[in-house]
């Protein structure tokens, strides 16, 4: 099925349109030409849904690079149907909202759409992956989209602040998670997701079973802005509120929740799973919940209550996978309602949330600020959009008729099942859980109510405002109206979705329970009088007295002051951890160029010599060697004395002429040693080279006296003789060692083959022609170097662009 | 006679080392020239000495000395002349802009 694949592409390719198609159309807003791209995969997927909700899945795989298991394989299912659902609905419903809230002449449209459908095919090609990599891949495009999505107004500092803070943390976890990936590879020897589900039973007992789990929660957990990770969601508000409408409640955040569902089938029924997912889930609910209401940002508060709902999701899943320990039985059939309660409020949350999202945005839009401090008694200027926010968080609050009381309630019935739970020692800590989602839910509808309360009602203060509040044009008010709709008609007809979505969600994370009875709920509104429905009205009652006396307990909150949180520590961590890198590079990027010579020669002696010594391959044979004639000694011996003269000699014009003897040296051994043409060579070379050393000598001072203190010259002595021996001895091993016959016999047939009885320029001229071209290319760039170097000068500009 | 010229090969190594790692720029462009002799005069040795005749084709010669070795220095020598006029120049210059030919000098500011 090919078409997938292509359908992830669609908005990535779009994406780099984006700017061409803003610069055809100046006129034109460009969030009209993105607009089309959700729309039209929004209806691919609808379309998909008769098929899917049968229980069908839709596979097809893209061979990419085969030797490494790696395939563009993509996979849909129930599960990866509701997201992609998500993605592309509530994308479009963004793109139209963001078409009314970002001015065309203020703005830089073309990056800001371009990002956005970036984002769209990334969280695609999470959702729909079936490969370890591919998702890897594009999980990390999603948190690269939205960096640049928070940084988009870069020249604010907390905006790049924020981008900085959300790329470490979610990009870290990715890391962790391609780490766990990786176990998993190991493991199973596929990177398919479906082939490592189906051979969950023989790797349980792996001994990196336990340490890829943890691993890839990491990545889930960060992404999800799971406690303790969560301090990255705030700062990203910073970001253009359709933006975090979008990734930062809707979409992006939940890919953490995502991944924990899918991987339900592998790592599900293990404790640590349980615990972890769990655990962490409901403690970030309720801290989330708690933080929310101190919050005097409107914006600040929306995330802690994402948060805190995201938590509230997590812990759902990880209740749920107990139903998996031990294997699929009626017994713990009811356990599995958890996973339910957690696909439905995933859905409900993407509704109520992104509404409210748009809600605070207009208000910013036409008032001018988010401080609740500063609002209020909009009631009567804003009538729709305060409609809009009373549906939408009395939704959240988990108040009927809207969709958020019926999830909510399921919340409260898995939470009261896992009291009853008698395995991973439930028996003892189970009863925490119903009192830590009851407290976190009282907090819940404490800030619900402050969203509404302090935003629309009590005094209208205008002289604390900006603007003259108006309500928002039409366009604006569409998709927070269409997302409402969804909260009401979810509530009064939850059984349709649960039939066409939620059910082939369940059965792909649980497809061991595909047969088995009670698996998939009925939702009603109405249970009777029992636990579930006392619990909300203890919410109800005390979050809103809690409310009312805000005033009198917010002194609570001094006991988790500023400067001791966990956003702190990231601040600490982060600047410690850049001092720290820049002061381990100072001290050996010292800019000196011999230091740098120092690491060369040093690894150079470490590797080689260790590898000779270690390998024992020094042979020294010398019962080859030529006989010695005694000029050739006296030859030797001048040039020994020659080099270390240039050592010991005071000026740079005797240095220059002990060059030039060694060079002559050289010549008089190529004669010796039958190399007429090198001796030829060699002699005019070297006094070309003489020459050109005096003549720079001319334009440059004499030489300065090296230090000659024994710390500077040891390390010196040191390195150098040993380069010295470490040459002798690889040479000598060479020649005691020879393990192949020349091929220079080849080319004595130069009269034959290249008609030339010189053969060492038959060689150059002829054999190796090529070579001696690209020989000729160097000399030529050399000296085209040479000449500008001289040449050109560098006008005072450049020099000073240089300096900064 | 390889022998001896192996060794005369690690004393150049050992002084074009030395040049090298002064902080004088004259000195680390001798320094790269001493390096190519002792190059030069290590593959030639690498070819075996004064077997057979010089590698030009006659008619009373049985064996010629290696002739590979040969080509490949006469590159190495064009080169390793180009690369020294090249590094000449580039001392030149950077004294005319930094006005000093100390490395230690020229290391630039420690915050960048």
């Amino acid at each position: 099925m090919i078409l997938i694949h292509v359908l992830i592409l669609i908005p990535i390719l779009t994406a780099f349109l984006i700017p061409i198609i803003g610069r055809q159309f100046p006129k034109l807003h460009l969030g009209w030409a993105a607009l089309a791209v959700p729309i039209v995969l929004f209806s691919f997927f609808v379309s998909k849904i008769p098929a899917i909700s049968s229980n069908e899945t839709i596979a097809g795989s893209m061979a990419w690079i085969e030797a490494l298991d790696l395939h563009f394989a993509v996979y849909l299912d129930g599960l990866s149907l509701i997201f992609t659902l998500l993605i592309t609905g509530v994308g479009s419903l963004v793109v139209l909202y963001s078409i009314f809230y970002l001015s065309k002449e203020r703005e830089s449209l073309s990056h800001f759409y371009a990002y956005l459908l970036l984002f769209m095919g990334a969280m695609l090609g999470v959702v729909l992956s079936d490969n370890l990599m591919v998702l890897y891949l594009f999980w990390e495009l999603t948190s690269i989209s939205s960096f640049l999505l928070i940084a988009f107004w870069f020249r604010r500092k907390k905006s790049r602040y924020g981008a900085q803070k959300s790329f470490l943390i979610t990009v870290g976890g990715g890391i962790s998670m391609l780490v766990g990936f990786i176990m998993l590879k190991v493991m199973t020897g596929t990177n398919s997701v479906q082939e490592i589900i189906a051979m969950r039973d023989s790797i349980q007992e792996h001994e990196l079973f336990v340490p890829a789990l943890v691993l890839i929660l990491l990545g889930a957990f960060t992404k999800s802005a799971q406690f303790p990770f969560h301090i990255w969601l705030p700062d990203a508000m910073e970001a253009p509120t359709p933006v975090s409408a979008y990734l930062h409640s809707a979409t992006m955040v939940k890919a953490g929740l995502f991944l924990v569902a899918r991987f339900t089938p592998v790592f599900g029924g293990e404790e640590t799973w349980f615990w972890l997912v769990s655990g962490v889930g409901i403690f970030t609910m309720f801290w989330g919940s708690f933080s929310a209401v101190r919050q005097k940002d409107l914006k600040a508060l929306l995330a802690y209550s994402t948060i805190s709902q995201l938590g509230l999701i997590m812990s759902l899943f990880g209740l749920g996978s107990a139903a998996l320990q031990g294997g699929a039985s009626t017994e713990s059939v009811v356990y599995t309602k958890a996973i339910y309660a957690a696909l439905f409020h995933l859905v409900n949350h993407s509704t109520f949330k992104g509404a409210l999202f748009m809600v605070v945005g207009i208000v910013d839009h036409e008032v001018g600020t988010r401080d609740i401090r500063k609002l209020g008694g909009l009631i009567s200027l804003m009538p729709i959009t305060f409609t809009l926010a009373v549906i939408s968080s009395f939704s959240m609050a988990g108040l009927p008729p809207f969709n958020g009381f019926l999830s909510k309630e399921m919340f409260f019935t898995a939470v009261l099942n896992a009291n009853e739970m008698t395995v991973f020692s439930m028996e003892t800590w189970g009863l925490l859980f119903p009192i830590i989602a009851w407290v976190g839910s009282i907090f819940t509808f404490t800030y619900s109510m402050i969203i509404v309360y302090r935003t629309f009602l009590g005094p209208y203060r205008r002289e604390k405002l900006e603007k003259d509040p108006h309500e928002a044009p039409i366009g604006m008010l569409i998709s927070p109206i269409v997302l409402c709709a969804m909260v009401i008609l979810l509530f009064f007809f939850p059984n349709r979705l649960s039939e066409y979505l939620l059910s082939p969600a369940m059965y792909s994370i649980l497809p061991a329970y595909q047969n088995v009875e009670g698996i998939i709920p009925k939702i009603s509104a109405w249970h009777g009088f029992n636990l579930e429905l006392f619990m909300t009205a203890g919410v109800v009652v005390l979050g809103a007295f809690l409310m009312k006396t805000f005033r009198f307990w917010n002194i609570v909150y001094d006991l988790f002051p500023e400067h001791r949180s966990l956003d702190r520590g990231y601040q600490w961590i982060l600047s410690k951890s850049e001092r720290g890198s820049k002061k381990a590079t100072d001290r050996y990027m010292t800019g000196f160029l011999p230091n740098y010579l120092y690491y060369i020669y040093g690894f150079l002696l470490l590797m080689l010599g260790g590898t000779l010594w270690l390998t024992g391959s020094i042979v020294i044979d010398t019962s080859n060697d030529a006989p010695v004639s005694l000029y050739e000694g006296i030859m030797v011996f001048i040039m020994a004395t020659a080099a270390a003269g240039i050592l010991f000699s005071k000026s740079r014009m005797t240095a220059t002429l002990l060059n030039g003897v060694l060079g002559y040296s050289i010549a008089i051994f190529f004669v010796l040693f039958r190399a007429p043409d090198l001796a030829l060579t060699q002699l005019v070379v070297e006094t070309v080279t003489t020459v050109l050393f005096l003549l720079c000598f001319y334009h440059l001072p004499e030489w300065s006296k090296e230090d000659r203190s024994l710390k500077v010259r040891l390390p010196k002595i040191a390195v150098s003789i040993g380069m010295g021996v470490l040459t002798v001895l690889i040479a000598l091993s060479v020649q005691g060692n020879k393990l192949f016959d020349s091929i220079s016999s080849y080319f004595e047939n130069s009269y034959e083959l290249a008609g030339g009885r010189n053969i060492v320029n038959s060689i150059l001229g002829d054999f190796r022609a090529f070579d001696t071209m690209l020989e000729v290319v160097v000399l030529f760039i050399a000296g085209v170097g040479v000449y500008t170097l001289i040449k050109l000068k560098a006008d005072q500009g450049g020099d000073e662009i240089e300096r900064k | 006679m390889e022998t001896m010229i192996t060794l005369v090969v690690g004393v150049l190594v050992s002084v074009a080392t030395y040049l090298l790692l002064s902080k004088n720029l004259i000195r680390v462009v001798l320094g790269t020239a001493i390096l190519s002799h002792a190059v030069h005069l290590l593959l030639m040795t690498m070819g075996g000495l004064k077997i057979g005749s010089v590698p030009i084709l006659g008619d009373h010669v049985d064996t010629y000395t290696d002739a590979l070795p040969q080509a490949l220095i006469l590159t190495a020598i064009v080169i390793s002349f180009a690369v020294t006029a090249f590094f000449l120049v580039l001392v030149y210059r950077t004294y005319q802009s930094t006005g000093t030919d100390n490395l230690q000098q020229m290391r630039g500011t420690n915050d960048e």
